[in-house]
């Protein structure tokens, strides 16, 4: 984590809100999380009235953790995960970022495979309208030796101005050879005609937006802790953007 | 029910439509058949308010009201019904839920009281059975993974739910094979042979016409209507061809 005020240089600040960066600078420790070799870990994490958020999770051997979280509120939001698995530890990350009018919010993760065997998979669905930024930038390192890391990145955004802007950088920086690291990352807009669709069937137009939406999103949360109250907090969001 | 009068309609800027007047009463069946690129899907996509369809001249009156000054939605609150020549496919929404949205957004509209969650699976379940379609196939999302026949199948599925006025089907045969034509054609008899309701069939073959028999046929050919008559002349356009007739 940077010790001083980042600036637009530094790759993981490229897309932030500066000004609110350095309106809550120097940030607080990060919280750190520590999960113990075969233990099992699962939190939801809405973030609903901006602010940087900073998590260092350490994922023991044989161990699986999972976060689930909704990126929404504030005019800045960032949620930040520094995760290190152990051998054979799992680790799954979903995540949705919402936002209109000037909002940025960023998921900015960094995925280190320390050891043999381990699997993460990350699956974020950014939904951003008016002039809002979302931002994902995820690296994921495997180590010299970590052999058999089994990891994912599915990230895809859903543009529903033209005045929205997503950025998505899934990075990989492996050192070991025997190892599987699938990224995909797409950004688009609602399909016209799925929407024509549904409103040739009577349903107003941000309603057949919201149904659409929902779907984009849908599966982002699924086995989270409290998975429908997070559904919930993601439509009533959603409907104000449509 | 529905009059068309001298519509002209371009899409991308390119006129598909030159003067199409038809009028459709209540208790009818109109056939409209015509070959390729005629204008006959660009007719049911401007009568449903498809965006990138522009009227450039002539109206088009739905029960007394401008059609054409309707939203797609509004449209189908006051009772119009367009089956999709390819119907959407989109995953992660499915049929049950988007339908009776659909259905309680339209009787909003109309002022009607929403149907319950209860009243509307025995609805929905009563159309499945009468389309033969099966209904864990409706709670799947829409279309995704259907064949031809099971999404044209499930587009009457849709209009037995909605129990629209006037119903547009385009090319709801097409893809259909002899089974499920006989059972779509039921289906369309069952659910819109009233005298209170009407259908506009669009076909390119006199097939579906054996099992839904129209009280008027119209050849549509470079975007107007050039002939009109009875069932008899779809036979008669299947032995002579659109270029005789249409010449």
């Amino acid at each position: 984590m940077t010790a001083t005020l980042p600036s637009r240089r530094d790759e993981a600040w490229r897309y932030s809100d500066i000004d609110a960066v350095a309106a809550a600078w120097p940030l607080p420790a990060p919280e750190s999380i520590i999960v113990p070799a075969a233990g099992s870990f699962k939190r939801a994490i809405v973030q609903d009235e901006g602010g940087i958020r900073q998590i260092e999770l350490v994922i023991g051997k044989g161990a699986a953790a999972s976060l689930h979280v909704l990126n929404i509120g504030g005019a800045y939001g960032r949620i930040e995960l520094a995760v290190t698995l152990h051998e054979g530890a799992d680790f799954t990350l979903g995540a949705a970022q919402i936002g209109g009018g000037e909002q940025t919010l960023e998921i900015v993760t960094t995925i280190t495979h320390a050891e043999p065997g381990a699997t993460s998979r990350q699956m974020v669905r950014s939904v951003l309208a008016g002039t809002a930024t979302g931002t994902y930038l995820g690296k994921v390192a495997v180590a010299r030796g970590a052999q058999q890391t089994d990891s994912e990145q599915d990230v895809k955004a859903m543009l529903l101005d033209r005045s929205a802007t997503a950025n998505a950088k899934p990075e990989l920086e492996i050192f070991a050879d025997d190892v599987k690291c699938a990224h995909g990352c797409a950004i688009g807009e609602l399909d016209a005609m799925s929407l024509y669709y549904l409103q040739s069937r009577g349903l107003p137009p941000a309603e057949a937006k919201k149904i659409l939406l929902q779907a984009f999103v849908a599966g982002v949360f699924d086995g989270a802790e409290d998975e429908e109250q997070l559904q919930a907090l993601a439509l009533a969001k959603l409907g104000e953007l449509v | 029910m529905l009059q068309i009068e001298n519509l002209h309609a371009n899409v991308a800027d390119k006129p598909i439509l030159k003067g199409l007047s038809l009028t459709i009463n209540a208790g009818e069946i109109h056939a409209i058949m015509g070959p390729n690129g005629a204008g006959k899907s660009t007719l049911s996509y401007v009568l449903g308010g498809r965006p990138g369809y522009e009227v450039t001249d002539g109206s088009a009156t739905f029960d007394a009201q401008d059609l054409l000054e309707m939203a797609p939605h509004e449209r189908a609150a006051a009772g119009l019904f367009l089956g999709f020549q390819y119907p959407v496919e989109i995953p992660g929404v499915s049929n049950v839920q988007f339908l009776r949205e659909s259905l309680n957004a339209q009787r909003k509209a109309r002022g009607e009281e929403p149907l319950s969650g209860g009243d509307f699976l025995k609805l929905a379940r009563e159309k499945a059975g009468l389309l033969k379609l099966d209904m864990d196939m409706l709670k799947r999302p829409v279309n995704v993974g259907f064949s031809g026949g099971e999404k044209k199948r499930n587009e009457m599925v849709q209009m037995g739910i909605l129990d629209p006025k006037l119903a547009i089907l385009d090319e709801t045969d097409s893809g259909l094979d002899i089974d499920a034509l006989r059972i779509v054609g039921d289906g369309i008899n069952s659910i819109m042979r009233r005298p209170d309701k009407a259908v506009l069939l669009i076909t390119h073959y006199q097939r579906l016409l054996d099992y839904v028999q129209p009280d008027f046929v119209h050849v549509l050919a470079a975007g107007r209507i050039v002939k009109s008559g009875g069932p008899e002349l779809a036979l008669e356009l299947e032995r002579a061809g659109y270029a005789e007739i249409a010449a």
